[in-house]
């Protein structure tokens, strides 16, 4: 068998082992490669190899498998959450929602609420997920409001864990939160206790978006009043919210200066609708007033634009890649080092990092990950032998 | 012909008939001898503003009182801090119109509902509220009384809801049930230009239906319209209580016209029209129309109630007759048995 490797312009081969009908063919083909690079350019060297096709090829398979995405927002009742959710994905979640009295309010804790829909466009599958947190910030005592929605996220993360360090990986369901999207009300004078309690409970966890809500009572000094006020005092405490990956410095100068007005757009100052109007000669998307038409999609108006690009043209995937390797690393690290600590206490194991990964080993599960074992090594053998027997069946 | 007129006049049992007088009697006269009076002496209004940080409360008091009477925290080299606690802060100003001087406290209350947990904080309100009407019960108990006691009971109570668009918050609820036994409330929707029209009309039916749910009582309420006519009134603002309010204090061009307003790139709120916001109602009830109103129902209700609830509490009345156990001069205390009692005040 010839195994030849392409390493820029030169071709390494190497022998492996032969019959001759195989090594006619393999020197038969090798001849025409080199025939052919020899006669062309060696930019062009790189067609033939065919790898370039290698994203068109990703893109199908994506394109197939489809592509999950989960957004959490939160903030307090009334600033918009679900009309933005609405207005993003041009879907109406929230149909069937019924708003709740006064008494029934009284007592209401911090829920957390999953929708899942599926969208599709030209061929392409979402599946998106909307996890919301009614009752957040409305009771009188807020303490640890965020209690709930932490917990929420490391169980996703540990749900992960579990399944990644399971046996059967080939359906895992990645229900982990890729952004989460924070309201910030108009109304004050910049971020409150609970506002920067929330923040810096979460943004170890998830990729943290604080946004502006209901932007369309405040005038644009005030916006930017406003946004200044709110990173000045996000870079005071110390929150890290989600921060937009460098231009590459190969990208032409229209993307950098479009990088960069996005950056400093942050927090954006959104506004949402769920009814269409006209304007202009036109349908839009907004909120009519007696004194004006508020239109979401008019780039004057708010940074509604600005915010779906971001969520989904562009960096819908790196939201993704962050909340993989960062977060979900950070938590998988503190999870086994926590295991670790607690193993070494009790003194059970010689490795450090065991097969299984769970929380507390236990006789039941022990016995259950000898027996897996036992199996693993059986099955091992049985591929061993069935490799042996298929080379031995060429040999002849 | 007041002799003659006196002759006709026959006391049943206590009560006198009115009669239809001869001529003019001149009766009327002395409508401009009070206005002449109230005019030299001025008036005092007391006005309470109750919200979370940055609803809009001091730009509303300075929109409508048409000066710069309360200090905005937007000003530019003013640092908001969230104070930890509520503290209540009062500004007096007196603003002079045709010849009128009106006396003009704003009480301002931040802190309010700004921390993440905010139980028990409008304890410092009702305290303060209280402790108004003590002191005006102190003034008014002493042998030799002034002239004219100085007024700092609260007249009115602004409470500020933020425009969600979906219901009373638990706070709110507490709050104005609170303080809805002693003191007169007008809720309004603040920073009212977040919502449209129909979104405007369902806030404001829910917080309605809410605020019968939980027994809460805003001015002006029902039980103390004194004769059809007042109530033919009262209803028309009792259909639109909250107001939805939008305040200003910058002025802009439109149509020629000098008007206050907030610009936008989508337009320019106005104010003072109808058709935007009710701020011209608001003004309205609480300056033009019912501003006497609102003194009356502090003095003869609430104060009333605090004060019969107060006298029985410390025993101070002989014979049904509230008589002062304070001594003769003002300034030296009396009993040390009230002062003691202040503090069971504050739960309500």
């Amino acid at each position: 068998m010839l195994v030849w490797r392409c390493v820029g312009h030169t071709v390494v081969l190497s022998l492996r082992s032969f019959s001759s009908w195989e090594c006619c063919f393999e020197l038969i083909s090798l001849a025409l490669f080199l025939a052919l690079s020899l006669a062309l350019p060696l930019a062009q060297e790189k067609q033939y190899v065919g790898f370039a096709t290698l994203p068109n090829q990703v893109h199908r398979k994506s394109v197939k498998k489809g592509f999950d995405f989960t957004l959490m927002v939160a903030g307090e009742s009334g600033m918009g959450k679900s009309t933005l959710v609405n207005s993003l994905f041009l879907t109406d979640l929230y149909k069937d929602r019924k708003l709740l009295n006064a008494e029934e309010r009284i007592n209401q804790t911090v829920e957390i609420i999953k929708h899942t829909v599926d969208i599709e466009e030209k061929g392409v599958k979402l599946k998106l997920t909307i996890v919301d947190t009614p009752g957040f910030g409305d009771a009188v005592n807020n303490n640890e409001c965020w209690k709930p929605i932490t917990d929420y996220i490391d169980q996703q993360f540990e749900q992960y864990f579990r399944d990644e360090s399971g046996l059967n990986r080939k359906n895992i369901q990645d229900n982990r939160v890729h952004c989460c999207l924070y309201f910030i009300p108009p109304f004050g004078h910049g971020l409150r206790p609970v506002d920067v309690e929330f923040m810096k409970a979460l943004h170890e966890k998830v990729n943290v978006v604080p946004l502006i809500a209901k932007a369309d009572c405040l005038t644009p000094s005030e916006i930017k009043k406003l946004k200044d006020r709110v990173r000045d005092e996000i870079e005071r405490f110390g929150i890290k919210v989600y921060q937009f990956p460098e231009c590459d410095s190969d990208e032409d100068e229209e993307f950098k200066q479009l990088d960069k007005e996005l950056k400093e757009c942050c927090p954006f100052a959104v506004i949402g609708s769920n009814t269409v109007v006209e304007a202009r000669g036109q349908r839009v998307r907004g909120r009519l007033y007696p004194w004006g038409i508020v239109e979401v999609e008019n780039q004057s108006h708010c940074d509604f634009v600005k915010l779906r690009n971001i969520l989904i043209r562009s960096h819908m995937h790196d939201l993704k890649d962050v909340t993989c390797d960062m977060h979900y690393e950070n938590y998988r690290a503190q999870c086994i080092q926590d295991m670790t600590s607690k193993l070494t206490q009790d003194n059970r194991m010689e490795s450090p990092i065991p097969m299984l990964p769970l929380p507390t080993p236990d006789v039941e599960t022990d016995r259950l990950i000898k027996m897996k074992d036992e199996e693993l090594a059986r099955m091992q053998d049985m591929l061993n032998k069935m490799q042996q027997q298929i080379h031995d069946g060429k040999d002849q | 012909m007041e002799e003659r007129g006196m002759e006709e006049v026959k006391p049943l049992a206590g009560t006198i008939k009115g009669h239809d007088l001869f001529g003019y009697v001149g009766i009327e006269a002395v409508l401009d001898q009070m206005r002449r009076k109230t005019m030299k002496a001025g008036f005092e209004f007391n006005i309470m503003v109750v919200g979370q940080s940055g609803l809009g409360k001091s730009t509303l008091v300075n929109t409508l009182f048409k000066s710069k009477v309360s200090r905005k925290s937007c000003s530019p080299n003013y640092e908001e801090k969230i104070s930890k606690t509520v503290k209540l802060q009062s500004v007096s100003h007196v603003i002079e119109e045709k010849g009128v001087k009106m006396k003009l406290t704003v009480i301002d209350t931040p802190g309010f509902g700004d921390q993440i947990n905010n139980e028990n904080c409008w304890e410092p309100i009702v305290s303060y509220v209280n402790e108004q009407y003590e002191r005006y019960l102190k003034e008014e108990l002493y042998v030799n009384r002034k002239p004219r006691i100085p007024d700092t009971r609260v007249h009115c109570c602004v409470y500020f809801l933020p425009a969600t668009g979906h219901w009373l918050r638990p706070i709110d609820v507490e709050f104005m049930k609170r303080l809805g036994k002693i003191v007169s409330i007008v809720p309004i929707i603040a920073k009212a230009d977040t919502l449209t029209m129909e979104e405007r009309q369902e806030f404001k039916q829910r917080i309605r239906q809410d605020l019968k749910a939980n027994g809460i009582r805003v001015y002006p309420q029902t039980e103390y319209d004194e004769d059809p006519e007042d109530r033919i009134l009262n209803d028309k603002i009792r259909e639109n209580i909250p107001f939805a309010v939008v305040g200003t204090d910058k002025e802009h061009q439109v149509n020629g016209n000098k008007v206050l307003g907030r610009k936008t790139k989508w337009g320019i709120i106005e104010v003072e029209n109808v058709a935007h916001c009710e701020f011209t109602n608001l003004r309205d009830l609480l300056i033009r129309s019912h501003l006497q109103d609102l003194k009356d129902v502090t003095h003869n209700i609430h104060y009333e109630t605090f004060r019969v609830r107060r006298l029985n509490e410390s025993n101070l009345t002989v014979h049904g007759l509230a008589l002062s156990c304070f001594p003769m001069e003002n300034g030296t205390h009396g009993t040390n048995g009230t002062s003691d009692r202040s503090e069971s005040e504050s739960h309500l």
